[in-house]
């Protein structure tokens, strides 16, 4: 691109590079424009105080919260309820799906049935889990499992089989066995797109968490939020959101850098 | 110098003595080709390997040479027991292959290197299949590392490489595994000429140091020539042996072979044979 064309142009150039401090200084920009909108409209008093609560209130109500351990115990539910599903889901999908990845035999077995469940939507199986399990913290693991164990099996056994023939086919000639493939050529190949799976759906187990919690819980963050509502605390309802993608945002941090550790390779 | 049905021929003196660094003992097999038949999709399907038949010895360096889509590649593939034959038998020493196995080590056209092992993994990686214990499998890459220059480079991951220093890790994994035959599959076609040229010059010093049985694939006839023992012109589709011709160029060669008269009669033999083939294809 042309050298002279001056520095407010060249940020129109199609995928040009900008400099560090202006992606920095956007990144915070977009943040204190929407905190300028909230203050403008929740102090201005447009939008009355039972539908958005002001800055203010949210904060102070955050810091009575951790005062009185609320917040603490709530978000240590929910963090919990997303772990167990998640770690669960996880220790079984890598494995079967890298199996359905590299055998026919266990794809023609598998995949008719996970498609089928893959799709179905998993606030359709809440009523199913309640009446089988309870409301208990195993109800709410078990939809979070239900929503992320299909995807990753799909997802896992998708960048499995995509693995290079030729890979396979060096490590032959290298003197690996054939039941040995899955685990010194496949897994490792594959490992990237497993982590990058993983990434993404904990960010999908976070979103069906408070979908577990709305309906049946007696703690967590979806619970408080619902109980709020009922109580016209809106400001409650604004701290659980605050909270819940806060935290999504440190897990999806933390899997970067695991991925980082992992897969420095890739 | 033309053989149609070619006898196991001694192997050619053995080269140079300097830079003695590589391993004294190296097995060296001899591999058998007996009608060899590849169809692809049944018994109806396209015939791409002909009824083919040769003997490569011990040491001996045999370039394959043909018409695109000749089934050069798949015949290369059958011997590593990557593909499995339609009809036919192919020995390494005497046992017939129905499998891949570390006796054939491979060096692919593409890039095989495993991208999560670096350099040395990688080279190391078949000793450790082979259990081939800590200190001597050290000793090994080292030297292998060594023999293709890129013993500064050892750490690295192949993402971090050119794509002819990947090749010449490709070259060193498959060496460091000791097979009793080394497959090459245009090893070097994805490179720049001048890379190719470095990497033709490498494997030359490699092998004459070290000799072992060979079967080069490659569509590039000076290559041919300036590194076999023996090319091997294929026909088109379906493959068959055109003409099986004894290189009777003194080693250790250099890159200026290409300029004398004998390399330029040879090479413009063997195009005269790959361009009837062209002709008669279209």
């Amino acid at each position: 691109m042309t050298k002279n064309s001056s520095p407010f142009l060249r940020v129109l150039i199609p995928f040009a590079e900008i400099p560090k401090w202006l992606v920095v200084s956007l990144g915070i920009m977009i943040w204190v424009l929407v905190l300028i909108g909230w203050v403008a409209a929740s102090y201005g008093g447009s939008i009355p105080q039972m539908f958005l609560p002001t800055p203010g209130l949210v904060f102070s109500k955050t810091l009575d919260m951790i005062a009185d351990g609320t917040l603490y115990t709530n978000t240590l539910s929910s963090v919990q309820v997303v772990v167990y599903g998640f770690i669960v889901s996880s220790i079984l999908a890598v494995p079967l799906g890298l199996w359905m990845g590299t055998y026919r035999v266990v794809q023609s077995l598998l995949e008719p049935l996970v498609n089928f469940i893959r799709y179905l939507p998993v606030t359709s199986f809440v009523p199913l889990f309640i009446l089988w399990i309870g409301i208990g913290l195993e109800e709410r693991v078990a939809i979070i499992f239900f929503g992320t164990f299909f995807q990753q099996l799909v997802m896992v056994s998708t960048a499995a089989n995509s693995v290079s023939r030729d890979l396979v086919n060096a490590s032959y000639t290298l003197g690996t066995k054939r039941h040995e493939v899955v685990w010194h050529v496949i897994f490792p190949a594959a490992l990237p797109s497993i982590l990058d799976t993983l990434r993404v759906t904990m960010g999908w187990a976070w979103t069906y968490l408070v979908v577990a919690e709305l309906v049946a819980a007696s703690s967590g963050l979806g619970y408080i939020s619902m109980r709020a509502m009922r109580g016209f605390q809106v400001e409650i309802i604004f701290l659980a959101i605050l909270t819940i993608g806060l935290l999504g945002l440190i897990m999806d941090q933390a899997f970067r850098l695991i991925r980082l550790k992992l897969a420095p390779w890739a | 110098m033309l053989a149609r049905n070619p006898a196991a021929s001694p192997p050619p003196a053995t080269a140079s003595s300097e830079g003695q660094k590589i391993l004294a003992e190296s097995q060296s097999a001899s591999l058998t080709i007996e009608n060899v038949t590849l169809r692809y999709g049944g018994a109806k399907g396209v015939l791409a390997v002909d009824d083919i038949s040769f003997m490569v010895a011990p040491n001996e360096f045999t370039v394959i040479v043909g018409p695109s889509g000749c089934g050069k590649s798949s015949l290369l593939y059958l011997v590593a027991g990557l593909t499995e034959l339609s009809d036919g038998t192919i020995r390494v020493n005497d046992a017939a292959v129905d499998r891949p196995g570390p006796d054939r080590g491979m060096v692919f056209q593409g890039y095989t290197l495993f991208p999560w092992l670096t350099v040395r993994q990688n080279v190391e990686y078949g000793l450790k299949r082979k259990k081939v214990p800590f200190s001597e499998r050290n000793v090994i890459v080292e030297q292998y590392l060594d023999a293709v220059g890129l013993y500064q480079f050892a750490d690295h991951f192949p993402a971090q490489l050119s794509g002819g220093m990947k090749q010449r890790v490709a070259i060193a994994r498959a060496l460091a595994n000791d097979p009793g035959i080394l497959l090459m599959d245009e090893p070097f076609g994805a490179l720049d000429s001048q890379t190719r040229s470095t990497m033709q010059k490498l494997l030359l010093k490699v092998w004459e140091q070290r000799q072992k049985t060979v079967l080069f694939v490659t569509h590039d006839i000076d290559e041919a020539i300036l590194l076999g023992d023996r090319v091997i012109v294929m026909t088109a589709r379906p493959g068959r042996i055109k003409a099986d011709i004894r290189v009777e160029i003194p080693r250790p060669r250099s890159m200026d072979l290409v300029m004398e008269p004998d390399f330029i009669a040879l090479k413009r033999r063997i195009l005269g044979l790959l361009h009837d083939e062209i002709d008669e294809d279209h």
